[in-house]
């Protein structure tokens, strides 16, 4: 259990959060400038809060009222930055090997799991984005962390390189038990990676729980870019002439490219709000592969041209929908209405497909 | 060219004032370098100025405020003296003191603005791969403000080699124990007919200070691209 209670005061911002994590992955969302980045250097102790206190188990890293205020050094938190921060003037090799842990994780072992053996004499200023944040991650392993801290790690990484990282911070977690916190503004991040997510705006919590929950809540994002929401199923069946996985969900099968392991275990699909459509009936001449049925629940609408809406899928899980306010008033779309909701399978590939 | 024996001895006096000079302002330039670089404390505006002091006060000046300071009857003198036999007046490592104060500045700038060049992030993101305050300065900021170290020595040491109004106010003229390099070309130059000698050491004191310059460019270029990793 880690437990943040922090107050800091700067001109023109206050940072007040108070919140409980628990081992799994934790992401900081919310816009530039909301604190994430500010939350992770109190964790971390770069920066100090003016009170309150920040513990990991039962051990203070920092407690105003008791005074403590534990060195970095005697954190023990892995930190991976957004820029990696790899030591310049030190190869790969000496960079993995400078906060080297006795009885920590095997350093042969890192290097295969992140697969940078070929990378160990090079100099950091040598490496792509991608090699130099798994050698940043793997650097923080090695320190033998009780918590790894990434701003947004990501962030600098195009698709192609974040694919390749997305599955080492899983793993993170469910290999090495370590807990992770990471700060993210993108969604989709967010959405595929973490179990828990604390909605941070100016300096505050406005949200946290379990992401497909907070995800779904209304008004926890800023645009309707950022409107997704999670469903859950697990893959049936594998169409290998066209290509597609099936999955099996209470409200109708979802149609996906690409295989997935098939199997019991459950994966999460995430939605973007802007790639599903409504439809009254069940439309029979359309390309759409996947209609799931479904009743609204909500409507938010506001005075701009965009609407919201939240549907109740069969199966209990929601799914929102961002449509015109003069498609919702044109088709009459109200609560308590049944609807169908149809995807495009072409619009969710392997990055919004997690395992949960 | 043949240099007399006399010559030989002024040159290596020369190196040897240099020298010394450069290891007793390294590890002062070094701490204050990073004192102000790094902290701040009250007092701080007054301790750069103090520091920056040799570069615009008359040299003469520096020179005689040592020889207050340093001299058998000065307060600091009187005491190094005492305890431990240390005399710097009139002596070579009073040339190399006077040297090492007027290089002061240069030292200290040279660090400093290297120092301050330094992602302060790198130094955080060690601290929290364990490494304690002492590790991180020695393991992340020394290597990293190396070229700035050897722009401050090879600066220090030429202008040791060159140093003249303070030298000559603190430690006197005496040829084979303080007469540096520029000391004996102002006496040449005092003498009649002196000179042709005197051209011989101007020549020399080029050469000196060229080929150090020249060294610090090669030692520069290779530091940079061992601290930067680039090819």
């Amino acid at each position: 259990m880690i437990e943040i209670s922090v107050k800091q005061s700067r001109p023109n911002f206050t940072l007040d959060v108070n919140i409980k994590l628990g081992h799994g992955i934790t992401a900081l969302f919310g816009a530039s400038g909301a604190g994430k980045s500010s939350l992770l250097n109190l964790i971390a102790g770069l920066q100090q809060p003016d009170s309150g206190r920040i513990r990991i188990g039962s051990e203070s890293l920092y407690d105003s009222k008791a005074r403590i205020n534990l060195a970095i050094h005697k954190r023990h938190i892995g930190y991976v930055f957004q820029d990696a921060l790899l030591l310049p003037h030190l190869s790969v090799r000496s960079n993995l090997r400078y906060g080297i842990k006795q009885g920590g994780m095997e350093f042969s072992s890192i290097v295969e799991f992140l697969g940078i053996s070929a990378l160990l004499d090079r100099r950091p200023s040598t490496l792509s984005g991608g090699e130099r944040q798994r050698v940043s991650i793997g650097r923080a392993l090695l320190s033998a962390p009780r918590l790894v801290l990434m701003d947004e790690p990501l962030a600098s990484l195009d698709i192609e390189r974040k694919r390749e990282i997305f599955p080492y911070i899983e793993q993170l977690q469910k290999k090495f038990g370590i807990p992770v916190i990471f700060v993210s503004h993108a969604i989709e991040e967010v959405a595929r990676l973490a179990q828990h997510v604390v909605v941070m705006r100016d300096g505050k919590v406005v949200a946290e729980g379990g992401t497909q929950a907070v995800m779904n809540l209304p008004d926890s994002h800023t645009s309707r870019f950022e409107k997704t929401s999670i469903l859950t199923g697990k893959p049936a069946s594998y169409d290998s002439a066209y290509g597609l996985t099936t999955i099996a969900h209470p409200a109708g099968n979802i149609s996906l490219t690409g295989q997935l392991p098939h199997g019991k275990t459950p994966v999460r699909i995430v939605v973007r709000a802007t790639d599903v459509t409504l439809a009254l009936g069940k439309p029979k001449d359309i390309s759409a592969r996947t209609m799931l049925k479904g009743t609204i629940a909500k409507c938010e609408i506001d005075g701009s041209p965009i609407a919201i809406i939240h549907v109740k899928l069969e199966g209990g899980e929601e799914l929102s929908a961002a449509l015109t306010r003069k498609a919702r008033d044109q088709l009459g779309l109200d609560e308590g209405q049944a609807v169908w909701c149809l995807l495009k399978s072409v619009s969710i590939d392997e990055r919004w497909i997690a395992s949960t | 060219m043949n240099l007399t024996p006399e010559e030989w001895t002024t040159i290596f006096l020369s190196l040897r004032v240099a020298l010394l000079a450069t290891l007793i302002c390294f590890p002062i330039g070094l701490g204050l370098a990073w004192l102000l670089a790094r902290k701040d404390f009250w007092g701080k505006s007054l301790l750069n100025s103090l520091i920056h002091l040799p570069l615009v006060l008359p040299p003469v000046v520096t020179g005689y405020l040592l020889l207050i300071a340093f001299g058998k009857k000065g307060v600091i003198g009187a005491f190094l003296e005492q305890t431990f036999g240390l005399v710097f007046a009139f002596r070579w490592t009073g040339a190399a003191l006077a040297a090492a104060l007027m290089a002061l500045p240069l030292m200290v700038r040279a660090i400093r603005l290297s120092i301050e060049s330094i992602d302060q992030r790198l130094e955080g993101a060690a601290a929290t791969l364990g490494a304690s305050p002492l590790r991180v300065f020695a393991t992340v900021t020394l290597p990293l403000a190396a070229p700035g170290m050897l722009a401050g020595i090879i600066l220090t040491y030429v202008k040791a080699l060159g140093e003249f109004g303070a030298t000559i106010t603190f430690v006197s003229n005496i040829p084979g124990q303080t007469q540096t390099l520029s000391l004996a070309i102002y006496s040449l130059l005092q003498t009649p007919d002196g000179d042709a000698a005197a051209l011989r050491l101007i020549l020399l004191s080029i050469a000196l200070a060229l080929a150090a310059l020249l060294a610090s460019e090669l030692l520069a270029k290779r530091l940079t691209r061992r601290v930067t990793g680039t090819p």
